[in-house]
């Protein structure tokens, strides 16, 4: 086990569009300040705001976890449901299920996951329909 | 050219940050669809939208993006102006629609951003 520099947890309401996005700030600021480069600061901050406004747009309301090693940045979103049916097809760039105050708020192009995917060293969903969504997501700072 | 010159091709009102008007830029984005943006965009770059909610600026935050444009007179609250301005962004409002703005742009050497296309999709 490598020794945590720093672990923050971020409680994220469901519809809250004026405090989404407040967690991945606040992510952003602390990263920068420890010196994370350029790259991986982009690249976490993306992945982070699209978790975050997932948790307001799609769940029931979660906790955002930042964990950063000297090794790896971690982003853990764990929510209460409803979970996600279709994995795979949610996965597909398009694909969304957003709602009409989501889309007025400039959500919903389906890009959210592929997104996180894409941006991620190390992705990883899970999901159970009735239960909640958990994502993790590792970007390597060596 | 640098934002001033954008203010001057585009007619535009000067929201806030008139002391970074100098910024030159390169490239730049059109969308009302924040995670199209968050996508596509890697670099520095102006994004022309016609969304005024506080999301653009989260964007904006995110990808550091150094300038917003509104199109057609849509014109966020002071609140979001405020922000913005703290956020070290440069914020005008045009009159013209997003495609004449765009247009407008182009024609004066603005370019859209590189977009990296992910490998799984270059057959599709
Ligand atoms: N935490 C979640 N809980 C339940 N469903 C989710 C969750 N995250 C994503 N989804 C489902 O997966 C779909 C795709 O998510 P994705 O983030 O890719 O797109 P989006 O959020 O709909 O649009 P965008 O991210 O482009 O604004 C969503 O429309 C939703 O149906
Ligand atoms: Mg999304």
């Amino acid at each position: 086990m490598s020794s945590v520099l720093i672990h923050a947890d971020y409680p994220v309401e469901a519809e809250d569009y004026t405090r989404g996005g407040e967690a991945s700030a606040d992510i952003k600021r602390k990263l920068k300040q420890l010196g994370v480069s350029a790259n991986v600061l982009r690249r976490v901050s993306v992945a982070s705001y699209e978790v975050e406004m997932n948790l307001v747009i799609h769940s029931d309301g979660g906790v955002l976890t930042l964990e950063v090693s000297p090794e790896a940045v971690w982003l853990i979103s764990a929510d209460r449901g409803p979970g996600i049916p279709d994995v795979e097809m949610a996965m597909r760039e398009g694909w969304s299920t957003a709602s009409e105050t989501a889309r007025s708020q400039g959500f919903g192009a389906g890009m959210g996951l592929p997104n996180m995917k894409r941006n991620a060293d190390d992705f990883d969903i899970t999901s159970k329909v009735g239960e909640g969504t958990t994502i993790r997501m590792g970007f390597r700072l060596a | 050219m640098t934002i001033k010159d954008m203010v001057d091709i585009l007619h535009a009102r000067v929201l806030c940050g008139e002391e970074r008007l100098d910024t030159p830029v390169y490239t730049a984005c059109c969308s009302d669809l924040m995670s199209d943006v968050l996508a596509f965009v890697n670099e520095k770059t102006v994004l022309i939208t016609g969304l005024a909610n506080p999301h653009v600026l989260r964007t904006a935050d995110m990808l550091d993006l150094k300038c917003l444009v509104y199109v057609r007179s849509k014109v966020p609250n002071d609140e979001i102006i405020e922000q913005a301005d703290e956020q070290g962004l440069a914020v005008i409002a045009t009159r013209e629609t997003a495609f004449t703005a765009c247009g407008l742009l182009y024609s004066a050497g603005l370019r859209g951003v590189p977009i990296e296309w992910p490998e799984s999709e270059e057959a599709t």
